[in-house]
């Protein structure tokens, strides 16, 4: 059963411009120019119960409006969504109780109070059986670890023990979907991988519906099977992760091992050289020029292994945003 | 899912309850900054002092001589419990701190969370003023220990009891207008200007700087606004300025005055939540 679905939704935005120059802000102030942004454009998908989706684009592709159109905090131009089967920015409590918004801001928790305050008065304000509440508090820091620091304020964790609370805050009520919008913005490679892992095995366990943004794409490939790419405000891919390079990288990458200890001349006409490490080479090649690339080398070159491998979804995803006719791209 | 249908007696409980646990955790993070606190407190008595000197001087310490019904003892006595009054209607920071929160978004915290964010911060307030009565018990003993000679007599209790009242009642007219000028954010991202304005014209219009008998032939309507709520009808009443017959009306205009701002407040803030999820979020 579809726990979010999303149909033709629309945001727009009025953008106020503002001329250079003193006079043309005398000007502005009798009429202001304005163009219309449009932040998301007919934007469909529909999310599984359980599932966890990766939400993929640059900065300003329109995820964080998506996310905020899902939270209830921006009402659509025009579009209908459903998550659990409430309109979202209806903000009804009954909604409210049941889904979870996390980002990188932080914002859940009292400053100058130790994390358990803060989840105290969340177990009032989503009314969390008082048995419900102790077990799940002692399941989610152990496996955060971060039970010795619930008496301690707020404002003395480092970022990475911060962001665990603030996932526990989030988590306590138990939510059905849950919101990540680039929740391991900062941090540090090890506490990236705690939340990482601690994410994967959460989602498992409980099977809630996950929508995950992130720049970051360890993060995506260790927990989403899925990925929705949004660009310019339209959605350009929804399928599987790996189906990504598949179809977007235009490239391949062929790693040689010449016999001889150095590195023949004249590769570059094959494609851009990537790494040169005598006698390994590794050459990025047009997909459809590999077939032809490699029975030259071979022909040509004495060569002790030869592989072809995909390039890392990385670069596909960088390359991808980079060049403005992404979406031209796509079709 | 925890909660599915609730008898209305479990649901009053259990808002009850989230007001209690925010008046509870608001208190603990109040006592954090006890000592800056503290201080602030008691900077906050240095004024009076000018004050009493600058009506002595007025007065010339000749006192048969009355101002618009004021002698020199009745003047101290105002002063004093305009302080009063002031202990309980004063927000410092309430409309900032809303206007800064919808600046940064910190406000959709009370949009995600099934949590109600005028009462939120409601309880908020009444835990910092506890504090603050505990802090401020002292100074105040002392301060009316001193001006004892100028302080009439203790009242009849219909009185004592209108001013209290008139004390409560003045908080909450104090948390509604701040409120009420903490949402204009929603409107215009810059407020400061305007919680000065206001700020400079509330200590005009509540009697905060002089009695308001002494305000009332420049500004006719001074009567008609909210604002005297917040440090004049307090002291006014203690003094008998008011007469006893009349009380319960003025407390009646009060208490008109708190509905009213209350719901100005609620469609402010739907209103307001409105614009911001249209505007962006």
């Amino acid at each position: 059963m579809a726990a979010i679905e999303v149909r033709e939704l629309c945001r727009e935005y009025k953008v106020f411009r503002k001329r250079e120059g003193l006079m043309a802000s005398v000007r502005g102030l009798f009429h202001r120019e304005h163009t219309i942004v449009s932040a998301v454009r007919n934007v469909n998908f529909s999310i599984d119960e359980g599932e966890m989706v990766a939400f993929l684009g640059p900065n300003g592709a329109g995820k964080t409006t998506t996310l905020k159109l899902l939270s209830g905090l921006v009402v659509p131009s025009s579009g209908t969504a459903t998550v659990l089967g409430h309109v979202p920015w209806k903000r009804e409590d009954a909604y409210r109780r049941r889904f979870s918004l996390v980002t990188g801001q932080k914002e859940q928790l009292w400053w100058d109070l130790p994390a358990q305050e803060s989840f105290r008065l969340h177990k009032e304000i989503y009314r969390i059986p008082a048995e419900d509440y102790t077990r799940r508090i002692d399941e989610l820091t152990d496996l955060l670890e971060v039970r010795r620091l619930m008496a301690q304020p707020v404002r003395e964790l480092s970022l990475g023990e911060r962001m665990r609370m603030e996932l526990i805050a989030a988590l306590l009520h138990r939510p059905d979907v849950l919101f990540l919008d680039e929740p391991t913005i900062g941090l540090d490679v090890v506490s990236q991988r705690r939340v990482q892992e601690f994410l994967r095995h959460y989602q498992r366990e409980q099977r809630i519906t996950v929508i995950l943004t992130s720049h970051y794409m360890k993060d995506v490939e260790a927990l989403c099977e899925r990925a929705i790419v949004i660009n310019k405000g339209t959605v350009i891919h929804d399928g599987p992760l790996a189906a990504i390079i598949d179809r977007f990288s235009r490239h391949k990458i062929i790693e040689l091992q010449f016999s001889d200890n150095g590195c023949p001349e004249g590769l570059e006409r094959y494609g851009r050289i990537v790494e040169t490490r005598p006698p390994r080479v590794r050459i990025q090649v047009e997909k459809q020029r590999v077939s032809e690339c490699l029975a030259t080398i071979l022909s040509q070159h004495s060569v002790d292994d030869i592989s072809v491998v995909e390039r890392p979804l990385e670069d596909v995803i960088a390359e991808l945003f980079s060049t403005d006719d992404a979406s031209r791209a796509a079709t | 899912m925890t909660v599915a249908t609730e008898s209305f007696g479990e649901e009053l409980r259990a808002r009850l309850r989230l007001k209690w646990l925010i008046l509870r955790t608001a208190i603990e993070e109040r006592l954090v900054y006890r000592a800056d606190f503290a201080f602030s407190t008691l900077v906050r008595f240095l004024p009076i002092v000018t004050q009493i000197f600058l009506w002595s001087a007025i007065f010339q310490n000749d006192s048969a001589r009355t101002m618009k019904g004021y002698n020199f003892g009745q003047m101290v006595s105002y002063y004093l419990l305009v302080m009063m009054a002031r202990a309980f209607s004063s927000m410092p920071g309430l409309s900032t701190g809303i206007a800064s929160s919808i600046a940064d978004g910190s406000v959709r915290k009370y949009l995600i969370q099934p949590v109600d964010m005028l009462d939120h911060l409601f309880w908020h307030r009444v835990a910092h003023k506890l504090v603050y009565y505990v802090i401020a018990a002292g100074p105040f003993a002392l301060v009316f220990w001193m001006c004892r000679a100028h302080l009439p007599g203790w009242p009849a209790w219909p009185v004592t009891a209108a001013f209290v009242a008139s004390l409560l009642m003045s908080f909450a007219i104090g948390f509604l207008i701040e409120a009420l000028i903490g949402l204009i954010a929603f409107w215009f991202l810059e407020v400061s200007s305007l919680i000065f304005i206001y700020m400079m014209l509330s200590y005009f219009l509540s009697g905060h700087m002089i009695p308001l008998e002494l305000l009332s032939q420049w500004i006719p309507f001074v009567d008609y606004l909210p604002f005297r709520y917040l440090a004049y009808a307090p002291a006014a009443i203690m003094l008998g300025k008011i007469p006893q017959e009349q009380l319960p009306m003025e407390l009646f205009v009060q208490a008109v005055w708190i509905v009213v701002l209350f719901i100005l407040n609620r469609v402010a803030f739907q209103r307001g939540v409105q614009r911001y999820s249209s505007f962006g979020g």
